[in-house]
């Protein structure tokens, strides 16, 4: 255990070194405006490919059982359809998983 | 006379009551993957990255590479290095080096969007301000989500597992119903995702370097088919 502890703070510590480099750099020695319209429209794109490869299909497993999770995403996106913000959209998510959890066993019961 | 040290102050109050509430769940996410409340502060206080931390909380949990790690804090966080060069047109030009890697520090995305709507040129003691709130408001958020996590019910700990996943969505969704070229990298990004994931010949992926596949590939073929004109800055 205390050795999976230690590779816990290295990769903590890999992970910040990368990430403050990223930011240091391009502050500190290139202070030049990216011209490339091409590059300029990845780095535009990253966040979005990058936030939905991350969600799916991982937010299916996220809880308890497959069908909670597809009520909680399905809330998420009818409520982002609608902008709300997000806070609203992360409790609204995070409600909907609660209920059908908690409906579910009902269910089965009946059933 | 405020200070410039006050007013950035108070112009990062905002930001950081926004990260209390993203950062809560991203420590309920650090202690389900294993990591102790600790760990997840300190992640938080020496990363200040939602999409990142929360990548590489997932590799740790899988027990993925350092190279892996690398890889993916790399193609995650390379936005930042955008924002850092755009930053950096707006900072005094006497500004120090030793300065200019302070300020580096805490360039999350919606600092850079307040600094760059401040109407002046940005000082040091504006974006000390600007980024302290937000440091403080996001590595508590991650202690209180953390806490929380270890000690409330898995029904309500599985609840809160989806609350990351809805800010997500509450940051692609919008955009992409407004910009087609966005539904469409959205669309790519989502069905290579899956495909990884769900086809067997693909198992061997890891979620970090699919997480990186998914990205660069999307946003690569986004970038030749609907590049970018310039911007209404």
């Amino acid at each position: 255990m205390s050795g999976s502890n230690h590779l816990i703070y290295l990769y903590i510590a890999v992970m910040a070194i990368v990430t403050y480099l990223i930011r240091m750099i391009p502050l500190t020695v290139f202070r030049k405006k990216v011209e490339n319209k091409y590059i300029k429209s990845f780095l535009y794109y990253v966040p979005y490919a990058c936030l939905t490869a991350m969600t799916l299909p991982a937010v299916l497993y996220a809880t308890g059982s497959l069908w909670s999770a597809l009520a909680g995403a399905a809330v998420a996106i009818i409520l982002a359809l609608k902008d709300r913000s997000l806070v609203m959209v992360a409790a609204g998510a995070c409600a909907a998983v609660f209920v059908v959890e908690q409906i579910l066993p009902l269910l089965h019961e009946l059933l | 006379m405020k200070s410039e040290f006050q007013k950035g102050l108070r112009d990062g109050v905002p930001i950081a009551l926004g990260y209390l509430s993203v950062s809560f769940s991203v420590g309920i996410m650090a202690v389900s993957g294993g990591l102790s409340v600790f760990q997840g502060a300190l992640m938080s206080l020496t990363n200040v990255t939602s999409a990142g931390q929360f990548a590489g909380i997932q590799i740790i949990t899988a027990g993925g590479t350092v190279l892996e790690l690398i890889l993916t804090q790399f193609v995650i966080n390379l936005r930042y290095a955008l924002m850092s060069l755009s930053l950096s047109q707006k900072l005094s030009e006497e500004m120090p080096l030793w300065q200019r890697m302070v300020v580096a520090f805490a360039n999350t995305d919606e600092i850079f969007a307040v600094a760059m709507n401040h109407a002046k040129s940005l000082t040091f003691s504006y974006m000390l301000g600007l980024q302290s709130l937000p440091i403080l408001g996001w590595t508590g958020g991650t202690i209180l989500g953390a806490a929380a996590g270890e000690l409330l019910p898995k029904s309500l700990g599985n609840a809160l597992s989806v609350a990351l996943y809805g800010m997500f969505i509450a940051v692609v969704v919008p955009v992409a119903k407004k910009l087609k070229p966005v539904f469409w990298v959205v669309a790519m990004a989502a069905l290579l995702s899956c495909l990884i994931y769900y086809v067997p010949l693909f198992s061997g992926i890891s979620a970090g370097i699919s997480i990186i596949i998914c990205t660069v590939a999307a946003a690569a073929v986004g970038a030749v088919l609907f590049p970018v004109e310039e911007e209404k800055e």
